[in-house]
């Protein structure tokens, strides 16, 4: 964010804690004092407004980095995001375009509870007008996330809160950008497509090394944007292995999966050896606060291994 | 109703109707058997699974069916008569029942949900025992089959429930196995012109099923598995001697007459052991070591070569092999092997001694990568010590898959059986 900051005056922070904070996770920590506080906002408890108030400054020629402090209370911006943001271009005719970005830290595996660990990826993904972004690791955040800024359009930024601890990895220091809407294969393999998003893409590395072990070879597609969804790749891997497991950590129904599946069996049915296969989180309205339960919520390697098995096993 | 071909095995994709044992128009009790069957693995008869009158027989005796293809029709009491009460046409052999077209479709009801998305597993095997109607083929492998022209039947499945996956009609396209496997069936039924004539007084006999199942195993073996052969002899005097001891009391004890063969059978579950190397099977871009030690038996009986199999050898002792083998053989001789006595061989012993047969070169029981043949025990003058003496020789001879096995492994196995039953001594318990 800094370097998007230095690189391009119109850029500013805003959300609740971000400035005296640093932000809930120390996103935004060290920002106020490079780039004063008028460029690092905090704002008031109201997501809404928040919402509302990048939507305006972004609609004036400003290129706002919104920051929704749990993914849990973007509800009241929903409005401002889904009704408002996503609208623009096409209801102007391309004559105006937000180019807003909300960034917000998403799903569980924290002991965060009912209201700090839910996955909302879906209901943005299914309005044309917004990308969604999720990328998995530091360096598809940051390279990311420099995309997301330069974007003419609006962007919700989604950024798994197990990640920010758990995942390690090396970040190039300076300029470099990954385009939105790109998704990237992550391991390589012929028997079987694993299509996964966020923090399942590390439990998904990390089962698909255990068959490796066993003889089966998985190829791990990770999607990074899941709107728009990256459908020549998804197709790319599915064509060579002939089968397709999604694992997400958002419930099943109407999730991503389903929309993976029904890309896969649109345009590569010919290809197919096996069932479209899905691994997702329990139809359970929210994640669970007790320890076993939140483990029995979140897929895991485990499990992940399993689904895998029976896969290649068909 | 309409009649299946049950599903009595795994591994059992099709089979022969030899015999119908009730003519259209009977009365058939539940349970009664409807015709005889054979399979690849063995005899049985088809139960009907319910009482009624046998409206139809749909595929004549000789003919060779997927199981789970409807066979005949019987007219359970109270039934309704199918619409327009008309016979269904007969099918010819390798057909399916064809499904039933109506105004808009039918909904399929015996198709399981697919995946973990739907109420159960894959719609491979529901695992209730009921037949499957046929094999269904994913989309890539129906269109690999298509592009390179293979008969689907022909290519053995390695997914859930037998399933033919990708991999395997690849493996099977690549291998070149088309022409092999192809060859099979035509091969063991073919002869050439010359030989299909019959001269003046020659007397022609029509293959019986189970002939005819002989014939294509021992060219799908003699055609697929590039075989070698070796032999060593063994000093079996102490086994001779031991058994002459101890049969009389052992029949008395155990009821059944004391042979060779048991002795056999456990000095090769325990050799494999430890050359898991030859409890093996070829699979393409792979060898499969087997964990269990099935030894197969081969009996000759009145109907042609059976091979029961003793399951999990390597845990008995000789008395409980005896009783096994004798117990295999008893029924392979009176036609009464059940499905799971076939299944499941990871080697073959095959006891020639009886025949009076001093060499012996078998074909391998395809898939297994080794067979054992046991000679004839003959005294005969030997060399120990600088000396002669007359001792009880056997011959083993081992035939294997050179694509498996080195001669070196396959020496050094079956030296070890040689060993181990020299080591056989007449003072040891039985």
């Amino acid at each position: 964010m800094s370097e998007e900051m230095d690189r391009d005056s119109r850029v500013f922070v805003m959300g609740e804690d971000v400035s005296a904070r640093g932000g809930v996770f120390l996103a935004t920590d060290g920002l106020t004092e490079r780039f004063g506080e008028e460029r690092v906002i905090d704002t008031p408890l109201a997501e809404s407004s928040i919402a509302g108030i990048a939507l305006g400054a972004a609609l004036n020629g400003m290129r706002p980095i919104a920051e929704i402090q749990f993914a849990d209370f973007i509800w009241p911006s929903v409005n401002q995001l889904v009704g408002e943001a996503a609208r623009v271009r096409y209801g102007t005719k391309g004559s105006m375009s937000v180019p807003l970005v909300v960034r917000s830290p998403y799903g569980g595996g924290v002991r965060g509870g009912l209201y700090h660990s839910q996955s909302v990826e879906t209901f943005f993904t299914h309005t044309p007008g917004l990308k969604v972004v999720t990328p998995a690791t530091p360096y598809d955040a940051k390279g990311l996330l420099k995309s997301a800024i330069r974007d003419d359009d609006p962007v919700v930024f989604l950024e798994h809160k197990r990640t920010y601890r758990l995942v390690r990895g090396e970040v190039p220091e300076g300029e470099y950008t990954l385009p939105i809407g790109a998704a990237d294969v992550k391991m390589q393999g012929d028997d079987m497509s694993v299509v996964t998003y966020g923090l399942m893409l590390h439990h998904c590395l990390e089962a698909a090394r255990t068959l490796a072990e066993e003889g089966v070879s998985v190829e791990v597609v990770d999607l990074r944007t899941i709107r728009p969804l990256d459908e020549e790749a998804i197709l790319r891997s599915v064509r060579k292995t002939g089968k397709c497991l999604i694992v997400h950590e958002d419930t099943k129904a109407g999730g991503i999966g389903g929309e993976v599946a029904a890309i896969v069996s649109e345009h590569a049915f010919e290809h197919l050896d096996g069932p479209v296969m899905r691994l997702a989180g329990p139809e359970v309205p929210a994640m669970p606060f007790s320890p076993p339960l939140e483990a029995m919520f979140l897929p895991d390697e485990d499990r992940i291994a399993g689904a895998m098995r029976k896969l290649a096993g068909y | 109703m309409r009649i299946l071909l049950p599903q009595v095995g795994e591994s059992v994709a099709e089979a022969i109707i030899d015999k119908w044992l009730k003519k259209v128009g009977d009365l058939v009790e539940k349970y009664e058997p409807l015709a005889e069957v054979v399979t690849d693995k063995v005899n049985m008869e088809m139960p009907s699974p319910v009482s009624g009158v046998l409206t139809s027989i749909l595929v004549e005796e000789g003919q060779t069916v997927q199981m789970g293809t409807v066979v005949a029709e019987i007219k359970v009491e109270g039934e309704e008569e199918a619409p327009g009460g008309e016979a269904s046409p007969p099918v010819s052999a390798g057909d399916r029942a064809p499904d039933v077209i109506d105004r808009i479709g039918t909904l399929l009801k015996d198709v399981a949900p697919v995946g973990p998305t739907g109420s159960g597993g894959p719609a491979v095997d529901d695992g209730d025992g009921a037949p499957r109607s046929k094999p269904r083929y994913s989309p890539v492998v129906q269109h690999l089959a298509a592009e390179h022209d293979v008969d689907l039947s022909m290519v053995a499945g390695s997914g859930i429930g037998g399933r033919v996956t990708r991999k395997d009609v690849q493996a099977y396209v690549d291998a070149g196995a088309e022409a092999a496997q192809g060859r099979v069936s035509e091969a063991a039924t073919a002869g050439t012109a010359q030989a299909r004539a019959p001269a003046e007084g020659d007397e022609r006999v029509p293959l019986r099923p189970v002939r005819r199942m002989i014939a294509e195993n021992m060219v799908r073996s003699a055609t697929e598995i590039p075989e070698a052969w070796t032999m060593v002899e063994a000093d079996v005097t102490g086994l001779v001697r031991l058994r002459e001891a101890a049969k009389a009391d052992f029949q008395r004890r155990e009821g059944v007459n004391l042979t060779y063969l048991p002795f056999v059978v456990q000095v090769v579950a325990d050799s494999l052991k430890e050359h898991r190397l030859v409890n093996s099977t070829w699979a393409g871009d792979a060898i499969i070591l087997k964990h269990r030690i099935n030894i197969g038996v081969a009996i000759a009986t009145p109907n042609g070569l059976v091979v029961p199999v003793v399951h999990d050898a390597g845990s008995l002792s000789v008395a409980r092999l005896a009783k096994a083998v004798h117990d295999l053989a008893t029924r392979a001789r009176r036609g009464k092997l059940d499905v799971t006595d076939v299944q499941g061989g990871t080697f073959t012993v095959n006891n020639t001694g009886p025949l009076g047969s001093v060499v012996g070169k078998a074909l391998i029981n395809h898939p297994q990568a080794a067979i054992l043949n046991t000679e004839a025990i003959v005294k005969r003058p030997v060399v120990i010590n600088d000396a002669i003496a007359i001792r009880s020789i056997m011959n083993l001879c081992i035939t294997f898959d050179h694509r498996i096995l080195d001669g070196m492994e396959a020496g050094a196995f079956v030296t070890d059986v040689k060993r181990r039953l020299e080591a056989i001594r007449p003072d040891m318990e039985v």
